[in-house]
C-alpha cells in the first residue's frame, strides 16, 4: 500500500471517526468506544475492498458486509454517508426522536445496512447462509462479517464457526473487532478468548492477525483473501476500544458514557476534524 | 402427516427451483428422498439450531425459500430470536416446520412436548401459522407455503394422523373449514387433534345435541369474518388443540370474540403443563380426557 493509499483511508477515518463522537455526544447515546474501536476496519473495507455501488444498495453482484456488532452502529451509519448510501444529515438525528437512524443497526430506515442487529451473535450465521448461497449458485461476491470480541461469548458464532469450514465456504470472511474490552470488564476478565487463533485454527479457519488501525497490516491480512477457495478467512483485528480519542481509548466507561460539549470539542481537535 | 408434507414438498421442489430443506440433524428416512433429488439443496445444519435458523434468514436474503426443519420445540425455542429477529423483523420468506405437534412425542417427555409453541410464533411479525390436521390439509399447507411469501410457521403431526377431510382440500391461507355445522354448540379445532374431535362431535350429535366442527388449518392469518359467518347464531364455542391454554386457539378466539364484541362464550378443551402420567400420544390424550369420548363427554357436560 503506498503513502497516498494510505493517506486516503486515514481520512475517510477521521471523517468518520469526528461524526461517531458528534453523533454520540448529541444523542447522548452510548457505545462511543465501541465505535471507534472498529472505524479504520470500516474505512478499509468501505474505501475500497468492498464492491459496491452506493447508489443502488441492492445491487445484485455486490459484496454483502454484515455489521454483526450492531451496537457500532454509529460507525456503520458515518461510514455508509460518507462513501454516499445516504445523505450526510442523516447522522444528525442518529438516536434522536423522529431520526432515522437507530442506536442499533437497523436496515429499515439505512439503506446500505444489510441486517438489523444489535442482538449479538446473529450475523454470522446469516452470513454463512448468503455463502452457502452464492457458492451453490457459483457467484463471485464475497460476504464480510464484523464481530466483536465479547460477541466471541455467543454460541450461535461457533455453531457457525464449525460450519462455514465443513461446507467450504471461502467467499466468507469474518473479522474480529479485538478491542479487550466487553460490556461489563475486560476479555480476559470475563471469558478469555486466547488462544483465539489457535482455536479458530484448530476449526480449520484461516486465520490472519492484524492491527485493526495500521491500513497496511489490514490490506495485509486481507490481500491473500480468495473468494473463490474453499476456507473461510478470519481476520482478528486487534484494536483499542475508543481509538482516536485519547481519554476513551481502553477504558470500560467509554463503552457507556457520552462525550459533553468540552470533551467533544477535545475529541474533534484530537482527531484532526474541529 | 409429517411424511405427506415432506412428499408434497419434495414434489413441489421440481418446480419450485428456490425451495431448500435445512435439516436439524433430524429427518432420518423422511428427508432422505429429498436429499437425494435435490443434494445442493438440502442441508443438514447439525445440532445447531441458531445457526440453523440464521442460515436459512441468509438463503432467503438471496431469493431461496428454505424450510428449516426439526422436533417439536428445537427450530423454535432454541432459535427464537434468530426467529423474531433474522426473519421476523426482516420478513422473509423462511418457513420453520416444526414435527411433533402437541403431545406426538408422548413417550420422550416433556422436553419433546409442543405445546407453547403456537404461542411464542403468534406475537411475532408477519409470521404465518399453518397446523394441518390431517394428510389432507398438509397437502395443501405445502402448497399454500410455496405460494406465501413472507415467513411462516408450520406445525406436524407425525403419529400416522388418519384423513378428516374426504377430498383432496383447496383451502385459501386464513380459511375455516365447516365439516359439521351446528346451533347447540361448534367446536374449533386446530392440528392433528381435529379427527378426534370430529369423533366426538359426532358422537354428540347422535346422543341429540347440535354440536358443529370447524378445523382451522391457519391460525395467523385467520379469515374472522368467514368464521364467524360460519358459526351463524351459534355462540357456544369449544376450543380443541393439543396446545396449553395460554397463547395458542383459545387465547385467539378470546381476543377475536372480545375485539369484534361476537359475545362468543368459549370453553378451552387444551393441554395442562402437569401431565399425569407417561404414555404415548393416544394414552396422554385419554388420561387427560381429550379422547373422543372424553371431550364428547366434557362438552355434554357444559351443554346440560
Amino acid at each position: 500500500m503506498n503513502e497516498l493509499q494510505t493517506e486516503h483511508y486515514r481520512a475517510l477515518a477521521s471523517r468518520i471517526r469526528a461524526n461517531c463522537v458528534r453523533m454520540v455526544a448529541k444523542a447522548n447515546a452510548s457505545h462511543i468506544g465501541s465505535s471507534l474501536s472498529c472505524v479504520d476496519i470500516l474505512a478499509y473495507l468501505y474505501g475500497g475492498w468492498l464492491s459496491i455501488q452506493p447508489g443502488e444498495p441492492k445491487w445484485v453482484e455486490r459484496d454483502r458486509f454484515l455489521m454483526s456488532k450492531g451496537h457500532g452502529a454509529a460507525a456503520l451509519y458515518a461510514t455508509l454517508a460518507e462513501v454516499g448510501f445516504f445523505q450526510k444529515d442523516w447522522l444528525e438525528s442518529y438516536c434522536c426522536n423522529g431520526g432515522k437512524l437507530a442506536g442499533h443497526a437497523t436496515h429499515k430506515s439505512a439503506p446500505g445496512v444489510e441486517l438489523s442487529t444489535g442482538a449479538l451473535g446473529h450475523a454470522l450465521p446469516v452470513g454463512v447462509g448468503m455463502a452457502l448461497h452464492a457458492k451453490t449458485s457459483g457467484r463471485s461476491h464475497k460476504i464480510v462479517c464484523l464481530i466483536s470480541d465479547g460477541e466471541c461469548d455467543e454460541g450461535s458464532n461457533w455453531e457457525a464457526f464449525l460450519f462455514a469450514p465443513a461446507k467450504k465456504l471461502g467467499n466468507l470472511v469474518v473479522i474480529i473487532d479485538y478491542n479487550k474490552i466487553q460490556s461489563y470488564g475486560r476479555i480476559d476478565e470475563v471469558i478469555p478468548l486466547e488462544p483465539l487463533a489457535d482455536k479458530l485454527r484448530a476449526m480449520r479457519w484461516d486465520v490472519r492477525e492484524v492491527d485493526g488501525h495500521d491500513f497496511g497490516s489490514i490490506h495485509g491480512g486481507l490481500s491473500a483473501f480468495d473468494a473463490s477457495g474453499n476456507v473461510p478467512t478470519c481476520i482478528i483485528a486487534h484494536t483499542i476500544k475508543g481509538k482516536g480519542v485519547s481519554f476513551m481509548e481502553d477504558s470500560l466507561a467509554w463503552h457507556y458514557k457520552s462525550p459533553n460539549e468540552a470533551q467533544l470539542q477535545t475529541a474533534l481537535d484530537e482527531i484532526g476534524e474541529r | 402427516m409429517r411424511n405427506t408434507f415432506i412428499n408434497k414438498l419434495t414434489e413441489l421442489a421440481a418446480i419450485h427451483k428456490n425451495v431448500w430443506l435445512i435439516a436439524g440433524d433430524l429427518g432420518y428416512s423422511v428427508l432422505d428422498g429429498f436429499a437425494e433429488r435435490y443434494p445442493t439443496r438440502f442441508v443438514n445444519a447439525g445440532v445447531a439450531e441458531q445457526n440453523m435458523t440464521g442460515l436459512a434468514a441468509g438463503l432467503a436474503m438471496e431469493g431461496a425459500k428454505p424450510f428449516t426443519y426439526s422436533i417439536a420445540n428445537f427450530p423454535t425455542f432454541r432459535c427464537l430470536e434468530q426467529i423474531r429477529n433474522d426473519v421476523c423483523y426482516h420478513n422473509l420468506d423462511v418457513r420453520v416446520v416444526s414435527v411433533g405437534a402437541g403431545l406426538s412425542y408422548g413417550t420422550h417427555g416433556y422436553t419433546h412436548y409442543g405445546i407453547e409453541d403456537i404461542a411464542i410464533m403468534r406475537p411475532l411479525p408477519n409470521m404465518a401459522i399453518l397446523c394441518p390436521a390431517d394428510p389432507k390439509e398438509a397437502v395443501r399447507c405445502a402448497e399454500i407455503s410455496l405460494a406465501h411469501t413472507g415467513p411462516m410457521y408450520i406445525r406436524l403431526g407425525k403419529n400416522g394422523e388418519p384423513d378428516m377431510h374426504h377430498a383432496q382440500c383447496s383451502f385459501t391461507l386464513g380459511e375455516p373449514l365447516e365439516l359439521l355445522r351446528g346451533t347447540d354448540a361448534t367446536i374449533l379445532s386446530t392440528g392433528s387433534i381435529g379427527y378426534t374431535g370430529l369423533q366426538a362431535a359426532q358422537s354428540l350429535r347422535a346422543s341429540g345435541w347440535d354440536v358443529g366442527f370447524i378445523s382451522l388449518p391457519t391460525l395467523r392469518p385467520l379469515n374472522v369474518g368467514r368464521l364467524h359467518t360460519l358459526l351463524g347464531s351459534c355462540r357456544r364455542l369449544f376450543t380443541l388443540e393439543e396446545h396449553v391454554e395460554a397463547g395458542g386457539l383459545f387465547s385467539l378466539i378470546c381476543e377475536i370474540s372480545q375485539r369484534e364484541e361476537l359475545g362468543y362464550r368459549i370453553t378451552p378443551l387444551c393441554v395442562p403443563h402437569d401431565l399425569p402420567c407417561l404414555g404415548n400420544q393416544g394414552f396422554l390424550l385419554q388420561a387427560l380426557g381429550l379422547d373422543a369420548a372424553g371431550i364428547a363427554q366434557r362438552i355434554s357436560a357444559q351443554l346440560t
